[in-house]
Parts: C-alpha cells; sequence; structure tokens
C-alpha cells in the first residue's frame, strides 16, 4: 500500500486560485464545474488577525467514506495506493458517495452524469510528476509525495513543521495536509 | 451550518417534470494527455508581465499553459490569469472583424467592413488631419508591445506623441521619484531582490493579490524564508497576513510614517554612513529636513504607535542593507506621490538597499540591434513642450494629459489610435472624458482583442489577433539574466483577426509609408534580429527561451566609485532637479483629506484572478472571480444595516452612483475604509459574461489630485458612503 | 469571530452551495420501501396468524399492494440516478460496506418473496386476476405452490420486510457525513413509520368494521412508538458531537424548525395519534382523517430528513461572489 499525500504550506500560499485553474485545465473539467477549489480563514478581531489560505480538494482519505458507500465499485483506491478514483462506465450516479463526502469534494460531471472528482492527477503521478496543481503553484507552497518514503519532501516536511489536516475527527484519515 | 429555505419544497415538488434525458451519456473521458500532444512556444500577454509558456494542444485542440522552466519572469510557473490565458483564445465575444461607424436607420452603428475599407478610411482620415491641422496632431495609447508598430507608423506619419497609461494611472510617480534619486528608475519587472532580502517592507502594495509572477514568487520565496515582513496598509492584505508587522495606517498618511522612519534611522544613527557617504549627496539637508518629524508627531497622523514606528525601523536598520523598503507599483495615490517614492527612494538609500543583495539589483537586458529600416521624419513640433510643459521632468506621455488636450475645437490632438486599454475605466471619470473627447477628435481608431467601454467610442475598430495567434517582437526584458523569449502563433488567428504589425504595416501602405515596414512578414524581422545575436528563429521556435551572458555586474561593486545617472553623479537625497523646476526638493507631508461622516475611503487594488477589467470576460477566469465586493468593516456595515451578501451602491459625495456590488463584511479592513477590486462593472453588453457585474471604482472618484511633478491622477482621496439596494448586479 | 470564505467562486450544481443531490425522488422511494415493508409485515403475520377472517384485506388482498408500492418507489429510485444507463452496474458486484448496494441486493431478495406472497393471494383476493393468470401455461402451478407454502413463504417475509423496513433508514444513517443522519435511531424510526403508513391503508378500505379497528389500534400504539423514535433520534443528536448539536439546532430554532414541528411533528405525528384514538372511540370520519394524516406525516420525514440531513455538513463556507453568476458560462 503505497500512500500519496498533499502538503501545502498555509505560510506561503497567497489564496491565488491558479490550482484551480490548472486543474481545470489539465484535466479538462467543464465549465462551472471545479476539483479544487480555495478557501480564506480569517479569525481575530481588527487588528488583531489571522488569516489563512488553504488549497482544497479530495484528501484522498486512507479510510475513504465515499469508497465504502459506493453500490457499485466504482468509487475505488487507485492500484494499491490511497489515491481515489471514480470509474465512470460502473458510476451509476446514484450519489451516495457524495453524500458520504465530508468534504463536500465530488462533483456530478456534466453532461454525462457520472461522479468526478479530483484524481491527485494519478495520469501524471504515473509518469513521476507532480499534480497539475502542484506543479502550477507560482509560492512553490504546494507539494506532493510518498508518505511511505521517509525521505519524501512530504514526509520530511510533516516531520519538520507543525501542520494540521481538515476534519479528522471524521476518522476518515486524510492524506491532504497543511503546514502552519 | 448551512442555511437553505425551507420554500425549496415546493420548488423541488415542482422540478419534478423536469427530468434528466434518460439516455445521457455514458463513458468516462480519456485520460488528459493520451492523445497526439504538440507543444509551441509562447510569452503570456494575459498582463504586462510577459512571462514565457509552452502552449500544449491534444489531438489538434487547445489543453493547457504552463511556464517555461528557463524563464526568469516567470521561474517555471505561470501565474493563475496565465493558465487561464487559453480563455482569451476561446472568449466567443472576442472581436470578429473590423468594424466602422456609420450613420445606420436608427442612429450611429458599427459595420462590418473588410481590412481594405478599414485602412482606406483610417488613411484618409489620418491625411484629412494632416492637411487641416498638421501631421503632428495624432495620438497612440497603448498598453501592451503591440503598440510599438502603430508608433513606428505613426512616426513615420509625423506624430510622435504617445502614452502608456501605466505611467500617469500606474507607476509613473515611482519611476520619477526614483529616477530624481538614484538616475534610473525601478523598471518593469521591478529591479527588487527579494529573494535575498531580509528585511522587506511593503507600503499599500499588496503583492500576492497583484500577481506580478516573479514577484510574487520572490516574496513568498522570502516569506518562506522568515523574512522580516512589514506591510502598511489599511486593509488586512495578503502580504499583511503573512507580516511580522501590519501597520494599520489612516489611508493617506504614509508620508508621515516614512519620515519618521527616516528620523529614526537618523537620530539613532542606524542608517549606513559609509554608503551614504561614498554615494550620497544633500545629506546634511535631508537630516535637517526630518528632526520635527519624529514618531510622536507620526503617531498623531498615522495612527501608528510611537513604538511600534521605532521597532520596524530599528528592525530595517538590523537587516540592512539586505532590506527592501519596496518601490510599489500603482503608486497614484494622493498627488504627492512622485514626492513619497522619493521619500522611499531616499529611505532605502539610508539603508544602503540600492545596488545592494537583497536590496535592488541591476538589471541587463540583450543588445539586441533594431532591423534596418528608414529614420522617421522629425515631427512638426515638440508635443511635450506644447501639451506637457507644465511638466517638464517627464519624458513620457501623460495619459490624462493628452486626453485633456484632445477636448475641444482648439485642442492639440485631433486623432486617436488606442491599443489595447480601455480608457474609460483606466482613467478617473473615464466615460466623461471619452465622451467629451470623441466629440472633439477626428478620429479614434481602437486595436483591441475584446469589445470594451472604449470601442463604443471609436470610428474604427480593428480586433487583434490574441498572442496565442501571432508573432509579436522578441521579448527583451532588463532582467537578472539577459533572455529573449518567442512568441509564436499556436493557432491560426481566429476569425477575421489580425497581428498588430500586419495591420500598422497595412495602414502604412495606404498612407505610402510601406518603407518603414519594410519586411512582408514579421517573422523575417525576429529571424534577421535572432541572427544578430547568434540564434535563430528556428532555434527560438524549438527553445523558446534563451539566456544570454551577462555583460555588467548584478550588484554595486564593493569600494568601486559609482557614476549615479544624476545631475550630481550621486544619490541625490536633496533633489535640485526638483528644485529647480519649482517643487519641493525634500519630500514633505501634507495630511490628507478625510472622508466627511459616514463616508469611506474607497481604496482598490487587484485580484489575483484578473488583469484590471480585461480579463473578466475571459470564461476561465470569470469562473474564478465573476464579480467584484465591496469589504466593509463590521462597525459601518452595521452603521448602514448591511451584512455579506447584500448588495449597495456606492455613492460618492458629487452624488455619482455605482453600479451595484456585493457586501463582504471582514474584519480585514479600517473601519474608516472600503475597499474593491477594480475592473468590474463593464457596460458593454458584447462582453457577455462581465456585462453588468460588479461596480466600477473609477467612476466614483470625485476628488482627483493631480501630481505636480508628473501630472498623474491620484485616485486615492474619494469617499464613498453605501446605499443599500435590492438590486443584485 | 471567524470568516471562512471562498476564494474561488465554486458552484458545483447540486453540492453547493448546499447539498441537494436528493431531492422528492428519493424521498418517495424512502417511503413507499417503508410501506412495502408494513404491507408484507402486516400481509404475513394475517397469514401466519390464519386471520383470514378476522383480518380479510391483510390477509387476501393486502400483499398485492406491496409490489405496486415497491415498483413505483423503484421508478422515482431510478428517476434520481444521474448516469441511467449504468443502472445494471448495481448488480454486477456486492459491496458490504455500502448499505445501497445491500439495498440493492435486499431488493432481488425482497422481489420474489413478495410476488410469491401476493401470488398466494390472488385466488382468494382477486379472482379476476388469478383467472387470467391460469390462462398462463405455469400460471396455476405457480398459484398452488405459492398457496401451499403460504406460511413458509409469510414466515421469510417477514425478516426480508423488517431489514428493507430498516435499511431504508440506515441508507441515510450510514452516512456519517451528514450529521443529521448520524443517528442509530433512524432505521427503527423509518420501519416504524413504514408500518404507521401501511397500517393505515386496511383502516382506509377494509370492509370490516374489526379489521378496520385491529388497524386503528395498531396504528396507535405505531405512532406512539414513533414519537418514542423521534425524541430518541432527537436525543441521540442532542448528546453527540458538536457537529451534531449544530445538526440539531436546524430543527430546535434552526431554519427547519417551523417545518420539523408544525409540519411534521404536529400534523404528521401528534394529531393523528390523538384523532386515531377518537376514531377507536367510533368516530369513523376522525380514523379515516388520521389515515390520510400518517401518509402525510410519513412522506414528511423522509421529505424532511432527506432536505435537513443534506443541509447538515462538516464543511461549510461562506461564498464571496454571487454562484448564480457563475451559470453565465453555461448559458
Amino acid at each position: 500500500m503505497t500512500t500519496y499525500a498533499m502538503v501545502i504550506d498555509t505560510i506561503t500560499c497567497i489564496g491565488c486560485g491558479d490550482c484551480v485553474v490548472a486543474c481545470k485545465t489539465e484535466n479538462k473539467v467543464p465549465e462551472g464545474l471545479n476539483r479544487d477549489w480555495v478557501v480564506e480563514a480569517t479569525s481575530g478581531e481588527y487588528p488583531n488577525l489571522h488569516t489563512e489560505f488553504r488549497s482544497e480538494r479530495c484528501n484522498h482519505c486512507s479510510h475513504a467514506t465515499c469508497v465504502y458507500a459506493c453500490p457499485t465499485g466504482a468509487s475505488h483506491y487507485w492500484k494499491d495506493t490511497n489515491i481515489v478514483l471514480v470509474a465512470a462506465e460502473k458510476c451509476t450516479g446514484c450519489k451516495a458517495c457524495i453524500a458520504a463526502c465530508p468534504y463536500d469534494a465530488r462533483l456530478i460531471m456534466r453532461p454525462e452524469g457520472y461522479i468526478d472528482k479530483c484524481t491527485f492527477c494519478h495520469h501524471r503521478v504515473d509518469d513521476g510528476l507532480d499534480p497539475a496543481c502542484v506543479a502550477s503553484c507560482p509560492t512553490h507552497c504546494m507539494h506532493f509525495g510518498m508518505l511511505d518514503n521517509p525521505d519524501s519532501i512530504v514526509s520530511r516536511l510533516l516531520r519538520e513543521r507543525r501542520h494540521k489536516a481538515l476534519l479528522p475527527e471524521t476518522g476518515n484519515e486524510p492524506n491532504v495536509y497543511y503546514l502552519l | 451550518m448551512k442555511r437553505r429555505e425551507f420554500l425549496k419544497i415546493s420548488g423541488a415538488l415542482g422540478a419534478a417534470g423536469v427530468m434528466p434525458g434518460l439516455l445521457g451519456g455514458c463513458t468516462s473521458q480519456p485520460l488528459p494527455g493520451t492523445g497526439k500532444v504538440t507543444t509551441t512556444p509562447t510569452v503570456c500577454n494575459i498582463c504586462f508581465w510577459q512571462c514565457a509558456g509552452t502552449m500544449y494542444q491534444e489531438d489538434g485542440k487547445p489543453w493547457k499553459v504552463v511556464g517555461h522552466p528557463d524563464d526568469p519572469h516567470c521561474r517555471g510557473r505561470l501565474c493563475t490569469r496565465g493558465t487561464g490565458g487559453i480563455g482569451s483564445y476561446e472568449d466567443p465575444d472576442r472581436l470578429r472583424q473590423p468594424l466602422l461607424r456609420v450613420e445606420g436607420a436608427d442612429g450611429q452603428e458599427f459595420k462590418p467592413v473588410s481590412w481594405d475599407e478599414a485602412f482606406d478610411f483610417i488613411a484618409r482620415r489620418m491625411e484629412a488631419i494632416g492637411e487641416r491641422h498638421g501631421r503632428d496632431r495624432l495620438a497612440l495609447f497603448s498598453h501592451g508591445g503591440g503598440g510599438k508598430f502603430f508608433r513606428t507608423m505613426l512616426q513615420a506619419f509625423g506624430s510622435d506623441a504617445y502614452a502608456h497609461p501605466s505611467f500617469a494611472q500606474c507607476r509613473g510617480p515611482r519611476e520619477t521619484g526614483f529616477g530624481l534619486t538614484y538616475g534610473e528608475g525601478v523598471g518593469s519587472p521591478d529591479r527588487t531582490d527579494m529573494s535575498h532580502s531580509r528585511c522587506i517592507v511593503l507600503i499599500g502594495s499588496h503583492i500576492g493579490e497583484n500577481l506580478h509572477n516573479s514577484q510574487v514568487q520572490t516574496l513568498t520565496e522570502a516569506i518562506g524564508r522568515g523574512v522580516n515582513l512589514i506591510t502598511v496598509d489599511p486593509r488586512f492584505s495578503v502580504p499583511a497576513s503573512k507580516s511580522r508587522h501590519w501597520l494599520a495606517i489612516k489611508p493617506g498618511t504614509d508620508m508621515a510614517l516614512l519620515l519618521a522612519w527616516m528620523n529614526v534611522l537618523i537620530n539613532e544613527e542606524r542608517y549606513d554612513k559609509d554608503y551614504v557617504a561614498n554615494h550620497c549627496s544633500g545629506f546634511d539637508e535631508l537630516a535637517a529636513h526630518v528632526q520635527p518629524f519624529n514618531p510622536e508627531w507620526a503617531y498623531l497622523e498615522t495612527g501608528i504607535e510611537p513604538q511600534r514606528i521605532r521597532e520596524t525601523a530599528r528592525a530595517m536598520a538590523a537587516a540592512a542593507p539586505a532590506t527592501l523598503i519596496h518601490p510599489g507599483r500603482h503608486t497614484t495615490w494622493y498627488g504627492d506621490d512622485t514626492q513619497r517614492s522619493r521619500a522611499i527612494a531616499i529611505l532605502n538609500a539610508l539603508l544602503g538597499s540600492w545596488g545592494r543583495p537583497g536590496g535592488y539589483y541591476y538589471q541587463e537586458k540583450v543588445k539586441l540591434p533594431k532591423f534596418p529600416a528608414p529614420k522617421p521624419p522629425k515631427p512638426a513640433s515638440d508635443w511635450k513642450a506644447v501639451v506637457q510643459k507644465d511638466f517638464p521632468l517627464v519624458s513620457t506621455g501623460i495619459s490624462n494629459v493628452m486626453v485633456d488636450a484632445s477636448i475641444g475645437d482648439d485642442a492639440f490632438f485631433k486623432g486617436w489610435f488606442v491599443y489595447a486599454t480601455n480608457l474609460p475605466m483606466t482613467l478617473p471619470a473615464g466615460h466623461d472624458k471619452m465622451e467629451q473627447a470623441a466629440q472633439s477628435l477626428d478620429l479614434m481608431v481602437v486595436v483591441d482583442t475584446m469589445p470594451a467601454e472604449i470601442t463604443g467610442y471609436a470610428d474604427v475598430v480593428l480586433p487583434e489577433c490574441t498572442y496565442l495567434e501571432r508573432y509579436d517582437q522578441l521579448r527583451n526584458k532588463a532582467e537578472r539574466t539577459p533572455t529573449l523569449a518567442l512568441r509564436m502563433p499556436a493557432f491560426e488567428p481566429r476569425y477575421d483577426s489580425k497581428p498588430a504589425w500586419w495591420m500598422a504595416k497595412g495602414i502604412a501602405g495606404k498612407l505610402g509609408l510601406g518603407e518603414y515596414f519594410p519586411y512582408q512578414d514579421y517573422k523575417e524581422v525576429l529571424d534577421w534580429q535572432l541572427k544578430q545575436v547568434g540564434s535563430s528563429l528556428a532555434e527560438m521556435e524549438k527553445v523558446g527561451v534563451k539566456a544570454f551572458p551577462r555583460k555588467t555586474p548584478v550588484y554595486m561593486e564593493e569600494g568601486k566609485p559609482v557614476q549615479f545617472n544624476t545631475p550630481s553623479g550621486k544619490i541625490e537625497l536633496y533633489s535640485g532637479l526638483l528644485e529647480e523646476v519649482g517643487q519641493d526638493p525634500l519630500p514633505k507631508y501634507t495630511p490628507p483629506d478625510r472622508p466627511p461622516e459616514g463616508y469611506y475611503h474607497l481604496n482598490y487594488g487587484r485580484s489575483p484572478a484578473h488583469t484590471f477589467g480585461r480579463t473578466i470576460n475571459n470564461p476561465q477566469l470569470f469562473e474564478l472571480m465573476p464579480e467584484n465586493a465591496v469589504w466593509v468593516h463590521p462597525a459601518a456595515a452595521a452603521v448602514h444595516g448591511v451584512a455579506s451578501g447584500d448588495y449597495v451602491h456606492l455613492e460618492n459625495p458629487d452624488g455619482k452612483r455605482s453600479q451595484a456590488i456585493r457586501v463582504r463584511v471582514t474584519q480585514r479592513i479600517r473601519p474608516d475604509s472600503i475597499f474593491m477590486v477594480h475592473g468590474f462593472g463593464h457596460t458593454d453588453p458584447r462582453q457577455r459574461l462581465a456585462y453588468g457585474v460588479g461596480a466600477d471604482d473609477a467612476a466614483l472618484m470625485h476628488n482627483v489630485k493631480i501630481d505636480p511633478v508628473m501630472g498623474g491622477t491620484g485616485l486615492r482621496a474619494s469617499f464613498v458612503t453605501l446605499k443599500k439596494t435590492s438590486e443584485a448586479s | 469571530m471567524i470568516e471562512e470564505v471562498l476564494v474561488t467562486a465554486r458552484h458545483n450544481p447540486k453540492i453547493d452551495p448546499s447539498l441537494g443531490i436528493w431531492t422528492w425522488e428519493i424521498s418517495v422511494y424512502l417511503f413507499l420501501g417503508g410501506m412495502t415493508a408494513g404491507i408484507m409485515l402486516f400481509a404475513a403475520w394475517a397469514m401466519l396468524t390464519r386471520k383470514q377472517e378476522v383480518l380479510a384485506f391483510a390477509h387476501d388482498r393486502f400483499a398485492l399492494w406491496a409490489p405496486i408500492a415497491l415498483s413505483l418507489g423503484m421508478t422515482t429510485l431510478f428517476l434520481d440516478l444521474e448516469h441511467k444507463l449504468y443502472v445494471w452496474r448495481f448488480y454486477t458486484s456486492f459491496e458490504p460496506t455500502s448499505p445501497m448496494s445491500w439495498g440493492a441486493w435486499i431488493l432481488v431478495l425482497v422481489y420474489p418473496v413478495m410476488i410469491l406472497q401476493t401470488l398466494s393471494t390472488l385466488r382468494r383476493g382477486y379472482p379476476t386476476l388469478a383467472g387470467w393468470l391460469e390462462r398462463i401455461p405455469v400460471g396455476g402451478w405457480v398459484m398452488d405452490l405459492s398457496e401451499n407454502w403460504r406460511r413458509t413463504i409469510a414466515a421469510l417475509a417477514i425478516p426480508l420486510a423488517v431489514g428493507l423496513g430498516i435499511y431504508t433508514g440506515v441508507l441515510l444513517s450510514a452516512l456519517s457525513a451528514r450529521p443529521f443522519w448520524s443517528s442509530g435511531a433512524l432505521g427503527p424510526l423509518f420501519l416504524v413509520s413504514g408500518m404507521s403508513t401501511a397500517a393505515v391503508i386496511p383502516v382506509m378500505v377494509s370492509r370490516l368494521k374489526g379489521e378496520r379497528h385491529f388497524f386503528e389500534t395498531t396504528d396507535v400504539g405505531l405512532i406512539f412508538l414513533e414519537v418514542v423514535l423521534v425524541s430518541i433520534f432527537l436525543i441521540s443528536l442532542a448528546t453527540g458531537a458538536a457537529y451534531h448539536l449544530e445538526a440539531l439546532d436546524l430543527v430546535m430554532g434552526g431554519p427547519f424548525t417551523e417545518a420539523f414541528w408544525l409540519w411534521f411533528v404536529v400534523p404528521g405525528l401528534l394529531v393523528p395519534m390523538v384523532l386515531a384514538f377518537l376514531g377507536l372511540r367510533g368516530y369513523r370520519s376522525f380514523g379515516l382523517l388520521a389515515s390520510v394524516l400518517v401518509l402525510y406525516g410519513g412522506f414528511m420525514l423522509r421529505y424532511l430528513m432527506v432536505e435537513i440531513g443534506q443541509v447538515s455538513t462538516w464543511t461549510d463556507y461562506a461564498v464571496q461572489f454571487d454562484p448564480q453568476l457563475l451559470e453565465r458560462l453555461t448559458q
């Protein structure tokens, strides 16, 4: 089992949205649909404020409730990894996976109707490339790699830096991390 | 918790009849990149930064555009807008063929005409202007490389006047202020060495929201290294959120802070004494000048505590010379902008950062010979001496002054060429000015890829093809490493659009001035130029970007004397030139106007998703940010009874109202200010996405302050109040 | 103050700004599925207890209602699918972790038993239908067979019907990403509600006063049980984590409060309980009204559960821009 993770540095992320456009062009996502998005979280009161930017997407959970909810096996783990994919030819469009995702990371493909989502650009990962969002980020705040390899950039960053994942309390074991 | 109205029940039951097609599509799409992939080098033109990239096509269809790894402008990565560049090519609302204003049955209308007809019309009008008023009475307004071709044509005709609004509405004060101090400007891309800075001070500059690629990359690289970032801004901007010190300054009082910082550096003897002694002139005058402006004085003006002013000044000194007081870019704010830029330049000099690592580096570009062509005739008059006589220190066109010189029967300018700049939304109250100018001018030619407000005033509209469909001048900008980059067509031009060189050459031909364009195809020029520097068009079509060895040092050589391009040959802390033209030789503080009760400082800025108004209609970028919102502090929101998601009209004290704009209530702004992203509020329905969304800040500016040194328009002295509306955008 | 706002506009249809993937089709399916379970249970009960005289409708005519209700429900379920041509994919694998897969396969077991149960009643309950069936080659033989095995079939129908009834609730409660659904009470609640909606059918159509009385009595009990289960459901949310409390708030002061209490609990549970009780005292029109309200309440329970559950979420971001504007892209 290989665990791929994305590690995103909120200290250097400026919330520019390049990741979103890069994903859309790389993966030819139809107009009006998004596989990733950017969130700005501001806490505190003027003038004592903290603002954090987060590029968000499917967390490719190790315990993916969407995969478990799928009645046909269309939602599945790619090869022996944590990358969650949807096999369109098995998908009935029942939307149980959408309801099962606590991150609202899935979408209904237009016009076909099967369910679609971030793939961690597995077609690029297969070629040894970073996902398109990571490869396009002008601030270099996004990193991608294997958690199983202790020398990978993601392992190293998670060892060295304070970090969080989103909603770990769901028990989904998300694999997108945010450096703080 | 999301709140969905219960009303949905009836709606959902009502929707029962709407059933998706039973036989809707089937299989998944093939994985990207599994088809036949071809690549073409390009230079992005979604903004003026001009990053080199590679355009990918798959099975003959546009796929993606990515940054060129060898390009110092983009360091391998395009920005949000560049990544969405294909949208400009695919935009169905593009200008499709030349348009000529004619008298139709229902008043004036645009009639599609052939290129030949369009060129004939233009040439006849130009000749008529030449005969009646003189051949020097045409002006060029340009924001983009293609303007150069029209300039060549106009110079050949006898008109030399041109302006980039990026001077008088943007970075003119900075270039002028630094020019007066160091003998040269900051340039573009900005020569800031943030990769090596230990302390960076941003004054009203929101890098990261303005997405100037390598600027953003070097800043975030510095942030990642833990640079001491100090941001002065009435708004908790993106860089402010990354800063160790956010100084939420009272709008318009930056000069007071700058003077106080100088006061601390000088009085605490924390300035770079050797540097100042070796390279600067006028220090004693400066030291005496700043004595009254101590942090306690500045506190009353700026609202920033004296101890924070001292603390930040000390941090700057501690990191010097690797301290960058960033010059900003859009600097036309309060009318004393050249002077404020001077203050920034002086502060950098005190810290010894000009010419030093972490401060300002020296740029170099490739020495690229000009394609042999005849020299244009000398114009009949010196237009600057006539039109811009009040601004003797300015060597380029001041767009607002030139526009004023185009209004009225006795106006100097009688014809305009407008290349890729939407003047009605660029100039304050631009619509009114355009209205007047359009009445006076005998000819207005607008060249652009998209219909926009400016095209509505044109006599002739010429549709340019996008950067992905044309060869263009080589990109040769001063940078750390001299590089050339090639823009070449990835696609045939869509519709009947054409490149600028072809248009300018065509008009010149009609005027009998063909000799000034001694080539059939611009590729000949590119190949000739490239061969002069040991490359060729064939090579560049393969590599896209080529670096050339640097011949001059990147930084000042320590211990060696430096000759600055100023009258004294030194960095001029005290400016004799300014004194000569009757301006303050040392920067002075003028308290800003304060808003009337119930009004707020109108602050505007950039979004990483858009290049001003030019990209709102780009489908890929519209999708990211389809409208602008007005940021309002909760206290102000309470006063006006508005909440996030409400719509308001902004109204200035003259009663001028904006379009409806969505409210965002946020802690991220001072209670006395509002903020909105510039570029929205398009009124041209031909841009089907951009039409009628958001509001235009430029239309609200009632208190424009003209900079007495460089003539630009100070745009941040206007005030607005909020009027709640039920009308959405 | 925490302001969490989407920087890049996101407007995935049916997901943003709040989940709206399931609407009336699913509610109708859950309603009819529960009712089917109830019908099968009551019919089986009548058969097992040989009450063909006292509970004549339940014994002889009720079973046919089950395949009709379920088939209608399956139709609306099909209508809900976004990728309809691939509906057969439900039956190319069994996914043990997926309640929906369980549901799909339970239907495979339910249908034949339900059909056999119906066939075992046709000759007595619907002689005309039975007559038509006799003319089909194996028709008579199948009816003979199902009549002979009637009690065994009824015995089989009971666990399957309970499974079907509970499953309609588990389908939702297994989706932990929607806090409002995260309650173990949902399965029993939907089963009991399904039985209650089934029980009112004989109250309305049976010609035997005794049978009507039996089902009215049963229904009073079921509605009472349903009230208890709704209370347990609310209490289980009230004793949950922060997200559950937020979800509970949707019906306890939040935007669905009025809908939940005034459109469901009062007219769909409390009023029919009182009316049914009065009906027992001999006011037949009250009994009929109670029955209609029980049907209404059963549907409202499903409808509101589906609606509110989708609105409850772990991830909630404000939007800066009007997402409707993005529809310009596809116009």
